[in-house]
C-alpha cells in the first residue's frame, strides 16, 4: 500500500479495496518499524490518526468523500496543529501546543485527511541539510551518512522512504525544492501568497511560502488543490481563484518555450549534475518543448541579498519569543531582563542565533541604509531579470542543488559555505515566483533534482509539464534500498 | 568587512541573547563572514531602483472594523509558563 501514489490510494478507498483504518495503521507501523532509523518525524500521531481514520471511513461510507477523505499525510512541524505539539525544530517550542489551527491544517481536516504526525526540520527553517533541528538530525533514505537537505528534511525524507504518501513542507530559500531534490521526490513552492501563511510559524515572512512534497506531480497538484485558498487571516495572500491543478496535467507540452539561465549551468554545477540536467532537458525537448539559452544577470547576488534579507526579517519575527506568554521560560529568572535573555539563549540553537543577530546587525542605526535597502534594491533587479525572461520563454529549468546529498558535517565550521548550497533556489524566493523540483536522474544511486521555475500564478503549468515529463521517465518511482 | 568583538557582544545585547566569552571569538568570525558574503551587493548598480517589500509590489489589506474573533484568553493562557487570574506573571519590573 505504501508503495501507491495519492491518486491511487484515494481510487482505493472510494472502491473500497482497503479502508482508512487499515491504510493509516500501515503507515503508523512502517513509521514505528523504519523511522528509528530516519529520524524524519518529530511527533507521531498515533491515537490522532485512528480516530480520524475511523470518522473518514464513516464519511466514505456516508458517500460524502472528497478525493483527501481518509488519506494519510504529513505535517512540517511549523504549521499549528491545534493540540499537538508543534516545535518548528527548536527546544524554545518544544513545550508548544497550540491552542488553533493553522489555515493549511484546517483545510486538511475539512477534507477529511488524516494527519499522521509532524516531521522533523532545520530549526526555524534555518538551514539546508535537517542538522539544527533540537530534535537531532534527520537521514536520508539514500544513504545513511547523507543529509536529506533543508529545512524541510523530515518531510522529504519521509515521503522518499514511504513512510507517508505526502507532506506538507515551506520553502523561504529553497527549503521544499533542495530537500526534495536531494531525496529524489517531487516537491512544489508556490507563487508568494498562494497558501495562507496564517499559524505557520514565520521566518521571513516576505519570503515564506507553504507548499507540497509528495512522489509525483498528480499527487502534489492534488495537495496544492486543498493548501491553496485565499484566506482574510494573511494579509499578504492574494485574492485570486484556486483552479483544479489536476485537470491541466495531462495537458500537451507542445510548442512550450523554455530558457536555460546560462547563470545556472556555472562554475557552481559540476560536470556530472550539468550531463544530467542537460539529460533532462532532452527528455523535454522529446516531448516538443523549444529550448533556448537566457540569462539572468543577477544570480550572483541573490545569495548575499537574501542573507540581509531574511535574517533582518527573522531577527523582527523572532524578536516575539521572550519567555512570558508561551514556549521555553528559564528557571528562576533574576529580573526581566534576565528572563528575556536567558529564555532565549537557551531557547535557540547557533544557527538560530546567527541569523538573528545577523538582521538585529544589518537593522540597526546607521546600517539600514547599506543592507536591508541595499538588499531590497537588488532584490528589484533580480525580480526584473525574472521579468525580463519571461518575455521570451514559458518556463525556466535548470538544476535545484549545486550537488546532489552530501555528507553530514561536510560544509565545515563556515556557515557561509552552507549558505551556497542555496544558490539555485533563493533568486525565485526573492522574486516570489513559484519554483518546483522533480527527480531529474541519478549520480551514484544518488537523486538529482531537476529544477521548473514559473511566471507568478504559474503552478498549473509547472505541475503540467512535471507530470508530462514523469509520464516519459521514471525517475520520480526510484526507491531507497530497504524501503521498497 | 569584519566586526570587532565589542561589536558582536554589542548585537547580541540588541538581540537580548547572552553569548559566552568562549563563544564570543567563534560567533565574531562566523559573522564577519557573512557580513563579507554580504558585501558583495555593493558591486550592484542599484541607482533609481526602487527597494521591493514585495513580490506584487502590494499593499496590506485593511478590513472592515467588525468583532470576528471571542475571548480566548483561558485557552491562550494555559500554555504560558506562568499567570494569576488572567495576568502573566514576570518578575517585578519597579520596586
Amino acid at each position: 500500500m505504501h508503495n501507491k501514489t495519492v491518486a491511487e490510494l484515494s481510487k482505493g478507498l472510494a472502491a473500497g479495496s482497503f479502508s482508512s483504518v487499515e491504510l493509516t495503521q500501515h503507515f503508523l507501523t512502517r513509521i514505528a518499524q523504519q523511522d528509528p532509523a530516519l529520524n524524519s518525524f518529530i511527533t507521531v500521531c498515533n491515537d490522532e490518526a485512528l480516530a480520524d481514520a475511523k470518522a473518514a471511513d464513516a464519511k466514505i461510507a456516508s458517500g460524502s468523500a472528497s478525493p483527501w477523505t481518509g488519506i494519510p499525510f504529513a505535517h512540517k512541524d511549523i504549521f499549528c496543529t491545534q493540540g499537538v505539539k508543534t516545535s518548528c525544530g527548536s527546544k524554545m517550542l518544544d513545550n508548544f501546543i497550540p491552542p488553533y489551527d493553522s489555515t493549511v491544517t484546517r483545510n486538511f481536516k475539512q477534507q477529511g485527511a488524516v494527519c499522521l504526525g509532524k516531521t522533523n526540520m532545520d530549526e526555524f527553517a534555518m538551514g539546508s541539510s535537517n542538522e539544527s533541528s533540537y530534535y537531532g538530525r534527520v537521514v536520508n533514505p539514500w544513504g545513511e551518512n547523507l543529509v536529506p537537505g533543508g529545512s524541510s528534511g523530515g518531510s522529504a525524507a519521509a515521503v522518499a522512504a514511504r513512510l507517508t504518501p505526502a507532506a506538507t513542507a515551506t520553502d523561504t530559500g529553497g527549503s521544499i525544492r533542495q530537500p526534495a531534490a536531494l531525496c529524489g521526490v517531487t516537491g512544489l513552492k508556490p507563487t508568494y501568497g498562494r497558501v495562507s501563511r496564517y499559524g505557520m510559524i514565520a521566518f521571513a515572512s516576505s519570503l515564506d511560502q507553504g507548499g507540497p512534497i509528495a512522489r509525483t506531480a498528480e499527487d502534489a497538484a492534488m495537495m496544492l488543490n486543498v493548501m491553496a485558498s485565499y484566506d482574510d487571516k494573511d494579509s499578504t495572500c492574494i485574492e485570486r481563484d484556486v483552479p483544479d491543478y489536476t485537470s491541466t496535467l495531462n495537458n500537451s507540452i507542445e510548442g512550450l518555450n523554455i530558457g536555460l539561465p546560462k547563470e545556472f549551468f556555472s562554475d557552481h554545477l559540476n560536470a556530472n549534475m550539468q550531463q544530467q540536467v542537460e539529460n533532462a532537458v532532452k527528455e523535454l525537448e522529446k516531448l516538443g518543448a523549444n529550448i533556448k539559452e537566457i540569462t539572468l544577470p543577477h544570480t550572483e547576488l541573490s545569495v548575499p541579498a537574501y542573507y540581509v534579507i531574511a535574517p533582518a526579517e527573522c531577527s523582527a519575527n523572532l524578536s516575539r519569543f521572550d519567555g512570558v506568554r508561551y514556549g521555553h521560560r528559564c528557571a528562576d529568572p533574576k529580573d526581566l531582563e534576565d528572563l528575556y535573555c536567558r529564555s532565549r539563549t537557551e531557547g535557540f540553537g547557533d544557527e538560530v542565533k546567527r541569523r538573528i543577530m545577523v538582521g538585529a546587525y544589518a537593522l540597526s542605526a546607521g546600517y539600514y541604509d547599506a543592507y536591508y535597502r541595499k538588499a531590497q534594491q537588488v532584490r528589484r533587479l533580480i525580480k526584473n531579470d525574472f521579468t525580463a525572461a519571461f518575455n521570451d520563454v514559458d518556463l525556466i529549468v535548470g538544476p535545484t542543488s549545486p550537488t546532489p546529498a552530501f555528507g553530514f558535517n561536510s560544509k565545515g565550521d563556515d556557515p557561509v559555505k552552507m549558505y551556497l548550497e542555496d544558490i539555485f533556489t533563493i533568486s525565485t524566493n526573492l522574486a516570489g515566483l513559484p519554483g518546483m523540483s522533480i527527480p531529474g536522474g541519478m549520480i551514484d544511486n544518488l537523486p538529482v533534482g531537476l529544477q521548473l521555475i514559473g511566471n507568478y500564478f504559474d503552478e498549473a503549468r509547472l505541475l503540467n509539464v512535471s507530470h508530462q515529463f514523469q509520464q516519459a521517465t521514471d525517475w520520480h518511482t526510484k526507491t531507497p534500498k530497504g524501503f521498497e | 568587512m569584519s566586526i570587532k568583538r565589542e561589536d558582536a557582544e554589542n548585537i547580541a545585547r540588541l538581540a537580548k541573547l547572552q553569548i559566552s566569552d568562549e563563544q564570543l571569538e567563534k560567533i565574531t568570525g562566523d559573522l564577519s563572514n557573512i557580513l563579507s558574503l554580504v558585501d558583495q551587493l555593493k558591486a550592484a548598480n542599484t541607482q533609481d531602483i526602487e527597494p521591493m517589500a514585495h513580490p506584487m509590489d502590494a499593499v496590506q489589506r485593511l478590513r472592515p472594523d467588525h468583532i470576528t474573533e471571542t475571548d480566548n484568553r483561558e485557552a491562550f493562557q494555559k500554555i504560558a509558563p506562568a499567570t494569576e487570574e488572567g495576568l502573566y506573571l514576570v518578575p517585578k519590573v519597579i520596586e
